[in-house]
């Protein structure tokens, strides 16, 4: 018998009986103002939110923010600019990034997480090994909880999907919070209408 | 016999510095404050907990059909899927896939499956160099120490002797021990190993029978880093962490980093659901005694736990034992009623390693009874003939001065009596209940003797 059938069988054998599965629960009373909850979170948990008006002023930000001779890359068509990548590139190539602009498929305001897919990463490396990531959303693409998150997601089929929140961080000298411990250093969200 | 040192041995050693343990003790509480105040913004927490525990009751109840689905649709996904009865068999599958790829070094993020199967040695043993990339992990690494907490790896060590172990095996200048700059420090290191591995390592966290996905929870980015960058991802899982549905995952992580460290979500909650283009995928799902688990009505609720290491901030033996006083992988409350059931000689000494306060219990996010779950293995350990000969004649002497109303009468009274007069009797060195207590002035009548005499006044 193989370990599988083994393992197989003795679940089998020792599982209680039937237990219902449980409907999920959603909160009753949510914030009325969720855009708000968001960013207040972001910033929580060590984000930085800029309210943009469109493309040109994010391109305008990050070239102050990112002067030459910092490598940028960008990952969306409508952001002007900046590097592009083909998409099969050896992700070792990216270890001198500055920055990496990409588009979030939709915030989280209990959390300040947002939602992103491999396709809009071009290169699933590339949001971990940035020195700093930026992230576009819509002003309207914000969830409330993380209940309608997974709604939103529902069936979708992708290869690697993640929520991102805030900068890449470790408190494991001391319980001292330093932001940047492997990953991104900072991370900017760009809201625009 | 124990061939190693008890639980109560290992942390009167740790009680030797009582100002590390004060300090060990309020790190650790702030951390269970944290989880608090997470936990009381969220309006429906108590419903949340309750629904997370019932999803799990569910799933255990029917983990075979979860099972296969899992595999069926992981299979489907491109992810190839291994099945390993015990440790043993889990550290021989990884140890070969990381053979057909023809390397010697690997990356590893946090995985406490990996340390319960004891990966880390096995694999040195056989040549490969594992190196732990999760700050804390990596530090205890570095020291040649296992973890000893499941969430805050070197929870127990101090900043200065961080910036000393760096100063040794890092190079960083002699006396600096900023954690800005020691994380900073450890952050090159570590990304030098990232750049060069083509294998790696991650445990998993939740794995969805629906979809095929498993999600790898963390602040720091390592499984991600380690993942990305290598060819091949290995991820080890016990079977219990299988969930039924896509959906079920906002349960959880609402629940999980909030429960942890008070985050109100990791940094990182990453799906993985196929091989990236040219890579390969591994799941390694690990029995090790879980199966047998599964048909204890007493113990079996304990195969709900994820592993947020709450019961450990709360637990006040934890917090003034420290956790390599459990001597085991996982410590603290949950491990202290998963271990004797993996080795019951070797961790007779756990389940008494409480005060039954019920703590643990009242956090844990799943709602495991750990609390009695901590005193059935009582029971069941005393039937096993794992009692000391000393508290077996305690207690049978216990019993026998319970059974007998004039007994307990007369020595009450004759206590009494000697504790009044010749306190240093019992208040001395060789009586362990007077270690770092005293016992207080018994008073000078029973309460028997006080109500019979109250009431006779009526």
């Amino acid at each position: 018998m193989t370990s599988r059938e083994k393992i197989l069988s003795a679940v089998r054998q020792n599982q209680p009986g039937e237990i219902p599965m449980p409907d999920i629960h959603y909160p009753d009373n949510v914030s009325s103002n969720i855009f708000e909850q968001f960013v207040k979170t972001v910033t929580g948990i060590g984000g930085e939110v800029i309210h943009c008006s469109g493309y040109p002023e994010i391109q305008q930000h990050l070239q102050k923010r990112f002067p030459e001779p910092a490598r940028i890359i960008n990952t969306i068509n409508e952001l002007p600019g900046f590097e592009t990548i083909a998409e099969p590139s050896d992700p070792h190539t990216f270890s001198n990034v500055s920055v990496t602009v990409m588009l979030g498929n939709f915030g989280v305001a209990e959390n300040g997480a947002i939602w992103l897919t491999e396709e809009h990463m071009l290169n699933s490396a590339l949001p971990y090994i940035s020195e700093h990531l930026a992230l576009v959303l819509h002003r309207n693409s914000i969830v409330s909880h993380l209940h309608e998150a997974y709604d939103r997601i529902g069936h979708a089929d992708y290869r690697l999907g993640t929520f991102i929140a805030g900068p890449s961080k470790t408190a494991d000298i001391e319980q001292s919070l330093v932001l940047g411990a492997h990953g991104p250093k900072s991370l900017i969200v760009f809201l625009v209408n | 016999m124990q061939q190693h040192q008890t639980h109560a041995e290992l942390a009167e050693q740790f009680n030797r510095d009582i100002n590390r343990v004060n300090w060990h003790d309020q790190t650790l509480w702030m951390v269970r404050e944290k989880r608090d105040k997470a936990a009381q913004q969220v309006p429906d927490w108590e419903q949340l907990r309750e629904t997370a525990s019932q999803i799990k009751n569910h799933t255990l109840a029917h983990l075979h059909a979860y099972l296969l689905e899992f595999e069926q649709q992981a299979l489907a996904n491109g992810i190839q899927v291994h099945w390993a009865a015990d440790a043993e068999e889990h550290n021989r599958i990884v140890h070969r896939i990381i053979q057909e790829h023809g390397v010697d070094r690997i990356v590893k993020s946090k995985s406490m499956l990996t340390e319960e199967c004891g990966l880390n040695e096995y694999l040195l043993q056989q040549g490969i160099e594992v190196v732990d990339t999760d700050l804390g992990e990596r530090i205890v690494q570095l020291a040649g120490e296992p973890p000893s907490h499941i969430v805050l790896p070197c929870i127990h060590w101090k900043k200065e002797e961080i910036g000393e172990l760096f100063h040794q095996h890092l190079g960083t200048p002699k006396g600096n021990a900023d954690p800005d700059f020691l994380t900073r420090a450890a952050r090159a290191h570590l990304r030098e190993h990232f750049m060069m591995r083509r294998v790696a390592i991650t445990g998993v966290n939740f794995a969805v029978a629906e979809t095929g996905e498993f999600v790898v929870c963390t602040n720091e980015g390592n499984a991600d880093l380690g993942a990305q960058l290598a060819d091949v991802h290995i991820a080890c899982m016990g079977i219990e962490k299988i969930i039924p549905k896509r959906n079920h995952l906002g349960v959880f992580l609402r629940l999980l980093a909030r429960s942890a460290t008070g985050q109100p979500i990791t940094t990182y909650s990453s799906h993985f659901k196929k091989p990236g283009p040219g890579k390969a995928l591994h799941i390694v799902l690990v029995d090790n005694g879980r199966s047998t688990r599964l048909g204890s009505d007493d113990f079996r609720n304990a195969l709900k736990c994820i592993r947020c290491g709450a019961c450990f901030n709360t637990c006040p033996v934890y917090r003034r034992s420290g956790g390599h006083s459990y001597h085991t992988a996982i410590a603290g409350p949950i491990g202290s009623i998963l271990a004797p059931a993996l080795d019951m000689e070797k961790h007779a000494d756990l389940p008494f390693a409480s005060t039954l306060c019920g703590s643990c219990t009242n956090v844990c996010p799943v709602k495991i009874d750990i609390h009695q779950q901590l005193y059935t293995w009582r029971q069941v350990l005393i039937k096993n003939g794992h009692a000391s000969s000393t508290k077996k004649a305690g207690i049978q002497l216990t019993g026998m001065v319970l059974s007998k109303p004039w007994l307990f009468r007369v020595s009450g009274k004759v206590a009494r009596w000697i504790m009044r007069t010749f306190p240093g009797l019992m208040n001395n060195r060789f009586n362990p209940w007077t270690k770092q207590r005293e016992l207080p002035m018994p008073p000078k009548q029973s309460f028997r003797d006080w109500y019979v005499n109250n009431r006779s006044h009526d």
